[in-house]
């Protein structure tokens, strides 16, 4: 799942480096696929003029890459699985609040 | 001697414009006073169960502070507001302090301990942040004078010095003299689709 995040902003990355701060997260709702795990890339630990630490982000162009297995009981077709990409961003002046983006995948189960 | 003049003189006009330059965001600037909106009542209750009533202070100066756990730069201003509600509480002034955090006081409890935040914090609602337009980047605060009227609103991290002018401004100093007036926008809602997921 390639992402791009504007110019200038960064989100926190899946493990932030402080507990307070919202990680990525992607979710996945119930389908005929079982999820299996999130990859997330490597972050970057950057310096912002409103952070003593470096913070555990990402920025510009990155990707996710999500995991499922098929459970026996699938039923072969075309089917789609729906998620939500749970993040927060920032630039180096303000924060925005966190925000949900639904995401979709289109699968077909083959036997 | 006329040369000693002159060199006073370039020295002069040279002090004038250093003295005129400014960074933005550096200046305080109030609105004036025909130009000043009444801010939204609210009714929250603080750390404590106690009820908060923004027209409990007025004939107070307030500085009304939206932030949230995870906002870094609303770290950095944090402590100035401790340090203006320790000053300034004895001369008719308070911060108040509206949480966004989703999960309220589960996180505003144990932060605003850490941070030994001395003022009154409350964790706001949908409803109170559409009253102030819409706040959904932060910091945003705003500057309240005694009449109960937003006289200076800044979203995004502003600076001390900024914020100790304009309260020393609405709270009648001497100290302040000239103080900069503005029209100030007031936040409106920042809205950015910042992702683009594609499959």
């Amino acid at each position: 799942m390639p992402l791009s995040l504007q110019e200038g902003y960064h989100v926190n990355s899946n493990t932030p480096s402080d507990a307070f701060l919202i990680p990525l997260n992607l979710t996945w709702s119930k389908g005929v696929l079982e999820p299996a795990g999130v990859v997330y890339p490597k972050p970057r630990m950057e310096k912002y003029q409103f952070s003593p630490d470096k913070l555990s982000v990402y920025s510009g162009n990155f990707e996710l890459v999500a995991k499922f297995t098929v459970p026996a009981t699938a039923v072969p077709g075309p089917a789609a699985m729906t998620g939500k990409l749970h993040y927060q961003a920032c630039n180096d002046r303000m924060c925005l609040a966190p925000k949900n983006i639904e995401v979709a995948l289109q699968v077909d189960v083959v036997k | 001697m006329k040369r000693k003049l002159q060199y006073l003189a370039i020295a002069g006009i040279a002090a004038y414009l250093a003295a005129c330059s400014f960074y933005e965001g550096d200046w305080p600037a109030v609105k004036e006073e025909k130009d000043r909106k009444k801010a939204p009542e609210f009714v929250l209750k603080d750390s404590s169960g106690e009820v908060v009533k923004l027209s409990d202070y007025r004939g107070k100066v307030v500085l009304l502070n939206f932030w949230a756990t995870w906002c870094g730069p609303c770290e950095i201003e944090i402590p100035w507001f401790i340090e203006f509600q320790r000053e300034y509480k004895d001369r008719d002034f308070a911060v108040l302090g509206l949480s966004l955090d989703e999960d309220g006081w589960k996180s505003v409890r144990p932060f605003v301990a850490r941070e030994k935040v001395n003022y009154r914090v409350m964790v706001t609602t949908e409803e109170v942040d559409q009253l102030y337009g819409g706040v959904d980047s932060l910091p945003t605060t705003f500057v309240i004078d005694r009449q109960g009227r937003v006289a200076s609103s800044h979203v995004g991290l502003a600076s001390k010095n900024t914020y100790r002018q304009e309260i020393l401004t609405l709270l009648g100093s001497p100290k302040n003299e000239s103080p900069l007036v503005s029209s100030n926008r007031l936040p409106g809602s920042l809205r950015a689709d910042l992702f683009r997921a594609s499959r």
